[in-house]
């Protein structure tokens, strides 16, 4: 009798599959949250993503896994490039708001942070306050960065992160704004505002 | 003749193809796993314990997600709230500080506000903190957001959570109300079980979801 259809016993499952078509049915391709690259701080002085971020992707995710400076009290910052990382200068207009509380319960706040905030600034923004530095202090958090190879509008980026202050509070910080240029923005840095990234991890996405 | 060449068609699509080489051209693997959805059913609890009802909440992955839909509290005006277990479930009682901020809005389009809310933050309290406050109970009401967990399993650092609910605040009229809740487990224990419950009453309704970001 003829063979008209294949099941899994007819196939080497073990083998090498290559396939070009399309696939559908299976998890493996399923994911729209697509892992691009990570960097693992080991007292670096910062950690730069110079690769991978172009017009692939129109949504970027960073994921920052215990972010832990070297020195107290010192914000973590970042910034864009239009040139592929020789020069992170891009200039930014942005807000900045926070809430803190503190272990003694002392001082609990919601406030815009004047301090934090850029008016068409090129300096670095900061997205993570005054960290502090003992050995289970740290901040984790996440920032979303939006069609940064659009050559025509500027790029909006917004982020959030939970830090426990150099102090001992909790603090819960929130900036948004955007990188004022419709050249594409094509790497992006991060960095402590004194002394070097002792540890911690950065992960890129993109949403596809 | 000997088939040659096996086309889509000469293939049973509907069967489980279970392979263990390497098999390319199916797009990149996805970052964000699904691990566990639990369905509340007039429910005291929803708890989330490692190693439990195939639950993974450990090293696998240095970030977690949980996504909640529809949560519907049988007792009208109480709390959504969670804790954290660094002995698998058997104590919900980890030292936390917190910051919980919310905005809210009427039907009648008053009251817009945003505000720090002391009462629902913790200092160094092992309490269930809440992330939702005085929810409402109506058929349609629900709360519905993310929460997210990092590395739970360090051993070096103090466990960062925030999260953001929305949800129907218990009044007449009713308001939406966006809750921002974030803060520490400050412990260098391994979280290693994470508890979901009103303050009162039963969880009636709905979905959390477990994922693994890695």
């Amino acid at each position: 009798m003829a063979l008209t259809t294949f099941n899994p016993r007819s196939f080497d499952l073990s083998d090498t599959y290559a396939f070009t078509g399309t696939v559908s049915g299976t998890n493996v391709g399923g994911g729209s949250l697509v892992k691009i690259s990570e960097q693992t701080a080991s007292a670096s002085s910062s950690i730069s993503f110079t690769s991978g971020i172009d017009s692939t992707y129109r949504t970027y995710y960073f994921k920052f896994i215990n972010m832990h400076p070297s020195n107290d009290g010192v914000l973590f910052q970042m910034n864009g490039s239009t040139d592929g990382g020789s020069n992170y200068n891009t200039t930014k207009t942005t807000t900045c708001f926070q809430a803190f509380h503190n272990e003694a319960d002392t001082q609990a706040v919601l406030q815009y942070a004047t301090g934090g905030d850029l008016a068409q600034s090129t300096a670095y923004q900061l997205i993570s306050t005054e960290i502090g530095n003992d050995n289970d202090q740290s901040t984790s958090g996440e920032l979303w960065l939006f069609n940064p190879s659009s050559t025509t509008y500027v790029k909006h980026f917004m982020s959030r992160f939970q830090c426990y202050y150099f102090n001992d509070n909790s603090t819960d910080i929130y900036i948004a704004g955007y990188l004022n240029t419709t050249s594409s923005v094509n790497a992006i840095d991060f960095k402590f505002s004194g002394g070097n990234i002792d540890e911690g991890t950065i992960t890129m996405y993109g949403i596809a | 003749m000997a088939i040659s060449l096996a086309q889509a068609s000469s293939m049973d699509l509907s069967q489980d193809y279970n392979f263990t080489g390497t098999v390319t051209g199916m797009g990149t693997a996805g970052a964000m796993t699904l691990i566990k959805t639990l369905t509340a059913s007039s429910s005291s609890s929803l708890s989330f314990v490692n190693g439990s009802n195939d639950v993974v909440l450990d090293s696998t992955y240095k970030a977690y997600k949980f996504v909640f839909k529809n949560v519907h509290p049988a007792t009208d005006g109480v709390n959504f709230q969670f804790n954290g277990s660094t002995d698998t479930g058997s104590n919900y009682n980890v030292t936390k500080t917190t910051t919980y901020f919310d905005s809210i809005h009427r039907e009648d389009d008053a009251g817009g506000s945003i505000q720090y809310q002391s009462a629902n933050d913790l200092a160094q309290s092992t309490s269930y903190q809440n992330l939702a406050r005085s929810t409402d109970n109506d058929n349609d009401s629900n709360i519905s957001g993310e929460l997210w967990l990092y590395n739970p399993s360090s051993s070096t650092y103090v466990k960062h959570f925030m999260n953001r609910l929305n949800h129907t605040f218990n009044s007449t009229p009713q308001h939406t109300m966006d809750t921002f809740v974030a803060g520490y487990f400050n412990t260098t224990s391994a979280i290693n079980a994470i508890d979901f419950k009103m303050s009162s009453g039963n969880i009636d309704d709905g979905t959390i979801s477990l994922y693994g970001i890695s």
